[in-house]
């Protein structure tokens, strides 16, 4: 390590890490992996927005200790040693959002403790934070996770709108709609139409960005 | 004729490749070949085509929906009169057909404006032809509706049905699921309290035009309920026959089997629809209903199986949308299983869950789902049988 040259902190190639995973290499639309939770919580936009923040706070620090253990971890364990850094963050968090947001710990319910299994956060750490230095991977988890993040907060967002009339708890379609005959959309608040919606931002995503579409 | 021809003969250059209106060449082709058989030969090997194209195939299906339409229209009219109780107009035919008629109409005016709308949209973007899919789905959307559906809501259901269920699996004869019958699931599953329930399916009920004490629901609903409240059948007061003659309320098209018979015996006699598929749908709802004739736990199991076949969906699903030649399975005997297992699946949906008292449009799109495994399997059996002919004939 020190004999290399030192790499700025931001440079343009710690940068991409965190602005890849937004776009070309999205976790959710591109790479296919945390559909299931993407499904499960986002019927309203405030749990995904707080799934989004733990899923990046889980990554990134787990991808941040597990490149710091990189060396002294025995390849034959490492499953097993992700797995406890992982579980150990999740808890974590899991007590942050049960002492300061309960409400919203509540209707996660289970999902806090799925994210364990998130394939993107075992998937970042065994591609990249096993084989990188802390830093890059710190930012590679942080990318990640906002490039999860902002498609459950997309997704929420339009599932709430349509399906309950509301934004973040606060009713955004007028009593004078619902007066006209205007009606939620019940098929909204269940998961099959998220998986629709996501469907719906990858097809905009690749008719935008052409070299992802598959021959 | 002539004249239209004429007409044609002479835009056709504008819009053909380099013209004025080049652009534009899809949706003139569409409406080209949909008044015109096209002239257009193979031009190497010798394929023989019949001139029976799509098109005409489809416009087939639509004639063979006309009783079922008709019928429709003139049920809407007379369930709405009697709902107020108005007799006199009850007994006029031509009262309840007028009244129907204009209840009817918006709704098939906006599936067809909306569905085809997108569908040009698409294929002129693709540079496509013009599918025709949407000819039959256009009507057959409105007839599985109740009556009182709104406006927007069916125009986005069908837009939903057209993009989600066909446009991006690659337009007609592509899609997996049945387009009509994902609008109607589409509305099931958004917007329950319009089609669902005793109120819904007559015309004017969802407003309180009804007189008091008048119920509107439908013989499916008040079976269902007679099961789970222990006492004997209750039909709602409707006789087999009036089930048999439509006479009762449901979806518009639905509802009487006299009339979609008609439309099977044009879809048999043109060969259009598969024997194989509406046979085998009708033998399983009816043993369906046989082997729980034999359980006979309660007043809906003992109810006599062929009951179930003039109900509700059953007859019109069994005709029109078992036999969608895309969704449906592709090998003779993988449609007679999945027509066989969607007879058993719609009546045992019927009986068991009380929360759909109607099965046929989900036991359907499930067959939809899973035809292609068993035309897998049939081909598969096939190619086994004929291997092991192989083995015994070189012994």
């Amino acid at each position: 390590m020190s004999n290399k040259e030192k790499e700025p902190m931001f440079s343009a190639k710690n940068m991409k890490l965190l602005s890849n995973p937004l776009n070309s290499d999205n976790p959710v639309i591109v790479q296919i992996l945390g559909i299931c939770s993407a499904l499960a919580v986002t019927a309203k936009l405030k749990p995904a927005f707080v799934m989004a923040l733990s899923v990046i706070a889980v990554c990134s620090f787990a991808n941040l200790i597990m490149s710091s253990l990189r060396k002294t971890v025995p390849p034959r364990i490492r499953i097993i040693v992700q797995l406890v850094v992982i579980a150990f963050l999740v808890i974590l968090v899991d007590q942050v959002l049960k002492a300061f947001v309960y409400d919203v710990s509540k209707q996660l319910s289970v999902f806090v403790g799925l994210i364990i299994t998130n394939c993107i956060i075992m998937g970042r750490v065994e591609a990249f934070g096993l084989g990188n230095r802390p830093w890059p991977a710190f930012l590679d988890g942080i990318g990640n996770g906002v490039g999860y993040g902002v498609i459950l907060v997309v997704v929420g967002f339009f599932r709430e709108l349509l399906g309950a009339g509301t934004v973040w708890g606060y009713q955004v379609v007028p009593d004078s709609f619902y007066e006209a005959g205007y009606s939620n959309n019940g098929l909204m608040l269940l998961p099959p139409m998220a998986l629709i919606i996501v469907g719906l931002i990858i097809w905009i995503h690749r008719s935008w960005n052409r070299d992802l579409i598959e021959k | 004729m002539r004249g239209l021809r004429n007409l044609m003969d002479r835009l056709k250059p504008s819009f053909e490749k380099g013209g004025r209106f080049g652009w534009l060449h899809s949706t003139f082709d569409g409406f080209e070949t949909f008044l015109f058989v096209p002239k257009d030969v193979t031009t190497r090997g010798a394929h023989i085509r019949d001139v029976n194209d799509t098109k005409r195939v489809m416009i087939v299906v639509v004639l063979a929906l006309v009783p079922a339409m008709l019928f429709g229209m003139y049920n809407t009219g007379l369930q709405h009169f009697r709902a107020v109780a108005d007799l006199a107009a009850a007994a006029n035919i031509w009262q309840c057909f007028w009244y129907g008629f204009l209840k009817v109409l918006p709704l098939i005016l906006v599936s067809y404006i909306v569905g085809l709308g997108i569908e040009f949209c698409f294929a002129q973007i693709r540079g496509h032809e013009i599918n025709e899919g949407f000819l039959v789905s256009g009507l057959l959307i409105p007839l599985i509706m109740p009556v009182d559906v709104p406006l927007w809501m069916l125009a986005i259901a069908v837009a939903f049905a057209v993009v989600i269920g066909k446009e991006v699996f690659g337009g007609t004869g592509m899609n997996v699921f049945n387009p009509a019958l994902l609008a109607r699931a589409f509305v099931f599953f958004a917007y329950t309290p319009y089609i669902s329930g005793d109120k819904v399916w007559i015309s004017g009920m969802l407003k309180g035009q009804a007189v008091d004490g008048f119920s509107g629901a439908t013989p499916l609903t008040t079976a269902s309920e007679s099961a789970l409240t222990g006492g004997g059948l209750d039909l709602g007061g409707y006789s087999a026959w009036d089930m048999f003659l439509g006479t009762i309320p449901g979806s518009i098209g639905e509802t009487s089997t006299i009339a979609i018979l008609l439309g099977a015996a044009l879809l048999l006699l043109t060969g259009v629809a598969s024997w194989r598929i509406m046979l085998s749908v009708f033998a399983g709802g009816y043993l369906m209903g046989v082997v729980f004739n034999l359980i006979g736990a309660d007043a809906y199991m003992q109810m006599p199986a062929y009951y179930h076949l003039i109900m509700g969906g059953f007859a019109f699903g069994a005709v029109f949308m078992a036999t969608d030649p895309v969704t449906a399975s592709q090998t003779n005997t993988g449609k007679v299983i999945c027509g066989f297992l969607i007879g058993v699946i719609a009546v045992m949906t019927r009986i068991v869950n009380p929360g759909y008292p109607e099965g046929m449009m989900l036991a359907i799109l499930f067959m939809n789902a899973l035809a292609p495994l068993v035309d897998h399997y049939v081909v598969a059996a096939n190619v086994r049988r004929r291997n092991a002919r192989l083995k015994t004939a070189n012994q």
